[in-house]
């Protein structure tokens, strides 16, 4: 007698292995997006970082208030709260930005605010010592951030930087939420066609890991360029 | 002609504490003056104010004829940044850019603040790190270099911005002895050849003797006794100068308890 559907514990066990190859295509043009938002994401959390940071370090007072609210109201509140405020409430206030645009505008937003904290931690951790000596030789204070600050900062500033983008990357997720057919997305749509549950959350799983892999390994790289321009002294360009 | 630095009636506190209270110094140009005195004296806050690295609270200064520092009042900072490459400053902890080679170190204020042509500035570089003795170590990193090496590269770049007033704040204060003698060669040097106006805040009370033309004596944020090295050194007429001098050049002994 032939067992009720239900009771087919997986059923990848009566499937061949080859099947996954099936899934494949469409995983990977979901992850094609992931990519996208994450890389868009990634460009404009890493500008508003540097700028709200440097505000909150550096700013004179309402410039200073404002990258502060900036950083509180995105680090204090659920990005997904936030993608669906932009992407279901905005648009009722006539400001209709597309699935696309509230994702990479959300998204990036939010690593900025994170990241501005970072971008602040690692210029202030940088001795006052070097701040006076740039004085002493006539730098003004962007000349002193410029030339002096920044490029000791930076590499202080990677590693936090590689969290963050791949704290984005797994972000990226959430944007399924508002109709775009990122990975998890695609990965939904496939288990509601094929019911191949366990086969497909498993290499979603896995293109996630390789993609945030990917960030750490390029990560890595970028810290041993930077430690090995301070081996030699770095450009004076 | 103007002096190179002149303070007139400063006051200067942290909060509560008084560092500089009614202090009053008045440089020659041209002099190799030394500053001496125990730790907490206000020493180096002179030179940090010379700097333009921190303001006052009551009083003025004036650099090179011009002033720098009237009262409380800061200026604007275009104006401190002018003024401040009239003056040049080594630091206790040399203070060296760690990002950038020796020969960098010397030459990117010359470029990036004077605007000399790079070629132009790397020559003059490495002159004046051949005239620290440091030829060969152009192309090190900062943290490859000795204690006394990194103090002789800062002195070097301090010079390439060719300041009317150097500034030399404990600068064998954070070495190993055995790294002093190189550090002090250098200034003994630059004192002999140079017509710079030199403000040395040290505790080498002998090289102090040798080089200076002038030693001041600080405590307790004004100038208690100065004179020339032979006259402050070996008479001192004030009863803090001598428990001072005491203590430093006999160290170990307890100074005898002042009323």
């Amino acid at each position: 007698m032939p067992r009720p559907a239900h009771c087919v514990p997986q059923r990848w066990t009566n499937k061949p292995v080859s099947g996954l190859i099936e899934l494949l295509p469409t995983l990977l043009e979901g992850l094609r997006l992931t990519l996208q938002i994450t890389v868009v994401a990634a460009a404009l959390g890493l500008a508003c970082a540097v700028v709200a940071g440097l505000a909150r370090e550096f700013a004179p007072r309402p410039l200073n208030w404002l990258a502060a609210t900036y950083v509180e109201v995105f680090r204090g509140t659920s990005a997904l709260v936030q993608l669906f405020w932009f992407f279901f409430a905005l648009p009722l206030m006539g400001i209709n930005l597309g699935a696309f645009l509230t994702a990479v505008l959300v998204l990036g937003l939010n690593t900025g605010a994170y990241g501005a904290e970072v971008v602040r931690g690692a210029i202030g951790a940088v001795p006052r010592g070097q701040w006076e000596a740039a004085a002493s030789l006539g730098y003004g204070r962007a000349g002193t951030l410029r030339r002096v600050i920044f490029p000791q900062a930076a590499l202080a500033m990677v590693p936090p930087t590689g969290n963050l983008l791949i704290e984005l990357l797994k972000n990226t997720a959430l944007v399924s939420m508002i109709t775009l057919s990122d990975l998890t997305f695609r990965a939904q749509m496939l288990r509601a066609e094929t019911l191949r549950t366990v086969e497909i959350f498993l290499l979603v799983l896995l293109l996630y890991y390789l993609a945030a892999r990917l960030i750490t390994h390029g990560m890595g790289r970028l810290e041993r360029h930077l430690a090995r321009g301070r081996d030699h002294g770095g450009s004076l360009s | 002609m103007t002096s190179a630095l002149e303070f007139t009636g400063v006051e200067k506190r942290y909060g509560e504490l008084a560092v500089l209270d009614g202090f009053e110094l008045s440089v020659p140009r041209g002099e190799k003056l030394a500053i001496i005195g125990p730790s907490g004296s206000g020493k180096s806050t002179v030179l940090r104010i010379a700097m333009a690295l921190e303001g006052i609270q009551r009083g003025r200064v004036e650099l090179l004829g011009e002033t720098l520092w009237d009262g409380a009042k800061r200026p604007p900072e275009k104006t401190l940044r002018r003024l401040r490459l009239h003056a040049g400053m080594v630091f206790q902890h040399f203070n060296l850019f760690p990002h950038m080679s020796a020969l960098e170190n010397v030459c990117c204020a010359p470029v990036d603040v004077l605007g000399v042509p790079r070629a132009q500035a790397q020559a003059r570089g490495r002159e004046l790190l051949e005239q620290v003795g440091l030829a060969d170590k152009a192309d090190s990193a900062p943290e490859q270099l000795s204690g006394g090496q990194k103090q002789r590269v800062a002195i070097a770049r301090a010079l390439a911005m060719e300041p009317a007033v150097m500034l030399f704040d404990e600068v064998t204060s954070a070495l190993d002895p055995e790294m002093v003698g190189e550090v002090l060669n250098v200034l003994r040097d630059l004192a002999a050849r140079s017509d710079m106006t030199m403000l040395l805040v040290t505790h080498e009370m002998q090289f102090a003797g040798e080089i200076a033309d002038r030693i001041v004596f600080m405590d307790g944020g004004r100038v208690v006794e100065q004179g020339p090295p032979e006259q402050l050194l070996s008479q001192p007429s004030e009863p803090r100068t001598q428990a001072f001098l005491r203590s430093v050049l006999q160290p170990g002994r307890q100074a005898p308890a002042q009323d």
